[in-house]
């Protein structure tokens, strides 16, 4: 019975779902739309409850850490009481105005946006340790990022690299981004098809 | 403009400072609002997902307009709940079932159609008196000499750096000029961040900026 | 004193001027005015084609980690649309983008009742759905029927309450999806809403990720690219010489024209420091030859 719900009614899923969600493309009969608005219904529903459970395991994740006072227990206590403040809060109301709005764009964006703005100090240390011309490809990398920075500058607009930017973007860069999105595109499509004939089986843990 | 009075501008202020110490080294304070936003950003994701998600898309349609089609996916999405306990966490696998075989359905005629079908589309090329200029037309050499080399680098090549054709190296060097483009553009957005972090403490919080 | 060594600058030191670099010409208000980019202007031209009573559809998808170039973006497409008549649903397809909606919709609000010219009502003008889990189905859905995606708004009014979505019931409806992202959610909306129901859509992404968004633009998968805080500059631009032009006044907010100005200088530190750890790697190399 285990073997059957951990493996074989998963496996049949994947297949009955996704060659029926592969075919209704094809098929515009009502029945096939019917089935078609049905499960997506559906997987909005199913997807939010994922999340309910995300939050059971964060919940006790940082309680066993600090019931285990395994050194983290203060940064386990401050994540939880965080946490609870903000369930609490959201209780009350999410409108503009209310604690869950100003917790939300007073304590979360500051951090998280400060977080990211270190990575202008990294990338200009970087800049000058780390990229360096050492071959004709890491130099054509270098070349290329010197004309695109100087190329949003008016400095780089007055002498015309603006218009080298724009060159650069829509054709040699595009070029590269098609390469990698067919192969991405193609990757994905035989990734689907393995996972939808049971052939791509990671996804049951091995 | 003056220092603001406003408190939650200063306790903004205060994480922002304290974020930026770990410039100068990783210490208590800075993990410490790191734990913060740790917790403030579950419980914040969680409430919007109930909030919005959860309640308007299954709850109410369920239990307050009794409307039993809803009945399957909470059953489905009550098999989550499985994971709490390790005898029975391989329950989990019948709603990922449906979500991952549903989703590469749907996915599969979509994702082949915009990434592949269109893309090799747009890069055909056609005979010179096809475009408007000749500058066009050598635009349009370039984009598909390029997308093809770089197709063959991903596929054909293997790794190793002697006897590298010409095909290969020419997709290398579309791969370096592309993301050479998209590191200058990196370079934009990090700066552009800091400079609004920057505007928020010297604008917003001490009010010197106008 | 320690002999200054081009090759081993102290990573002190480039913290140091890269944040004056940064903090220095914020106290000099100059702003440039932008050369406008075609892909900025696509999307312009688009909205501004449109007629009064248009719906578009703007999905709120980014976080707090790329506010200065992605707010302006969604704030200015509001703005274009609300001075042309063309009515707003907002939705999120990220749980970060939800609140940050709010407060660029406010922030829009805000600014029209400075001007006195014309009150945007929520509800006649613009709708914020909120947010739903399900990113790819949610696209899918609103192609179907967007009262079956969304029952609700934000605050939990019936859809069927609010009397700009009267006559909404999916991309037929919908004259333009307009995805403002720090994520890869412009590819579903191709993928899923272009692909599937051929429903315009135009894009607005932070600097990291425009880049990838080119190929799309040549194909016609999407009608225009408005990429970081340069495009949000550009499209800020174009909107304030419309606010001008139509009501005679001149926006004193103008965030991302503010920021890519101070970028200017930060920039072109970069690329001293590109070209100096350059400088520093040869002239050490021909040392060692020597």
């Amino acid at each position: 019975m285990k073997r059957f719900l951990s493996r074989t009614l998963p496996l049949l899923m994947v297949l009955i779902f996704g060659v029926l969600g592969a075919i209704q493309y094809f098929v515009p009969h009502k029945v096939s739309q019917v089935y078609y608005r049905t499960i997506l219904t559906w997987s909005i529903g199913v997807s939010s409850m994922a999340v309910i459970m995300a939050a059971i395991s964060f919940l006790r994740y940082h309680y066993k850490k600090i019931m285990s006072s395994e050194g983290d227990t203060l940064y386990s206590s401050i994540a939880l009481v965080a946490f609870l403040a903000m369930l609490g809060f959201g209780a009350f109301g999410t409108d503009k105005g209310s604690l869950f709005y100003q917790f939300y764009q007073n304590i979360f964006v500051p951090i998280n946006s400060t977080m990211f703005s270190l990575l202008a100090f990294y990338m200009a240390s970087a800049s000058y340790r780390a990229f360096r011309a050492k071959t004709f490809e890491a130099a054509l990398l270098l070349t290329a990022a010197i004309i695109v920075i100087l190329g949003t500058t008016p400095v780089g607009s007055s002498i015309f690299l603006d218009k080298v930017t724009m060159w650069i973007m829509s054709i040699p860069n595009l070029a590269q981004k098609r390469g990698i999105l067919i192969g991405v595109g193609l990757g994905a499509t035989a990734t689907s098809l393995k996972i939808i004939l049971g052939i791509e089986k990671n996804w049951l843990g091995g | 403009m003056a220092i603001s009075s406003s408190i939650w501008v200063w306790i903004a202020a205060f994480l922002t400072l304290a974020v930026f110490s770990f410039l100068y080294k990783d210490n208590i304070i800075y993990k410490m609002v790191e734990a913060l936003f740790v917790g403030v950003s579950a419980g914040y994701s969680i409430v919007i997902i109930l909030k919005h998600s959860f309640v308007p898309n299954i709850w109410k349609p369920l239990f307050v307009s009794h409307n039993l089609l809803y009945l399957i996916p909470f059953l489905l999405g009550l098999l989550f709940f499985a994971m709490l306990s390790r005898k029975t966490a391989y329950l989990t696998h019948i709603p990922f079932a449906f979500l991952i075989g549903s989703g590469a359905g749907f996915a599969l005629p979509l994702v082949f159609q915009t990434n592949v079908m269109a893309q090799v589309k747009g890069t055909m090329l056609f005979a010179p008196s096809h475009y408007p200029s000749l500058g066009a037309f050598i635009n349009a050499l370039i984009i598909f000499i390029g997308v093809l080399t770089v197709l063959f680098y991903f596929f054909f090549s293997r790794g190793e750096k002697t006897n590298r054709g010409i095909i290969v190296k020419t997709g290398i060097a579309f791969i370096m000029i592309g993301f050479g483009a998209s590191f200058g553009y990196t370079v934009m957005a990090r700066l552009s961040l800091l400079v609004g972090r920057l505007y928020f403490l010297f604008g917003t919080w001490l009010g010197i900026l106008h | 004193m320690a002999k200054f060594d081009i090759s081993n600058i102290d990573r002190r030191w480039i913290y140091i001027t890269i944040l004056l670099g940064a903090l220095l010409p914020l106290f000099v208000p100059i702003t440039f005015a932008p050369k406008i980019s075609p892909e900025v202007k696509a999307v312009y031209d688009y909205i501004d084609k449109l007629p009064p009573g248009s719906v578009i559809l703007l999905s709120f998808d980014y976080g707090p980690s790329t506010l200065p170039e992605t707010e302006p973006m969604a704030e200015d497409i509001m703005k274009h649309a609300f001075i042309n008549g063309v009515r707003v649903i907002g939705i999120s397809l990220t749980e970060e983008g939800a609140l940050l909606a709010l407060k660029a919709y406010s922030n829009v609000v805000k600014e029209f009742e400075n001007y006195g010219t014309i009150r945007v009502n929520y509800g006649y003008d613009f709708v914020f759905l909120g947010y739903k889990s399900g990113r790819q189905a949610v696209i899918l859905s609103i192609g179907e029927d967007i009262r079956k995606t969304f029952p609700t708004d934000y605050q939990g009014t019936n859809i069927d309450d609010i009397p700009m979505m009267f006559n909404v019931k999916n991309y037929k409806d919908i004259s333009l999806v307009v995805d403002i992202s720090s994520t890869n959610t412009p590819n579903d909306w191709i993928t899923y809403a272009y692909s599937r129901y051929k429903v315009p859509v135009a894009v607005g992404v932070t600097a990291v990720l425009a880049a990838n968004y080119y190929p799309f633009i040549q194909t016609g998968q999407i009608i225009g690219l408005i990429g970081g805080v340069k495009g949000a500059s550009e499209y800020e631009y174009l909107v304030n010489q419309k606010i001008q032009s139509n009501w005679g006044m001149k926006p004193k907010r103008i965030p991302a024209m503010r920021n890519m100005s101070a970028l200017t200088v930060a920039e072109l530190l970069i690329v001293l420091f590109i070209i100096l750890g350059n400088i520093g790697y040869f002239s050490q190399k021909g040392n060692k030859r020597r």
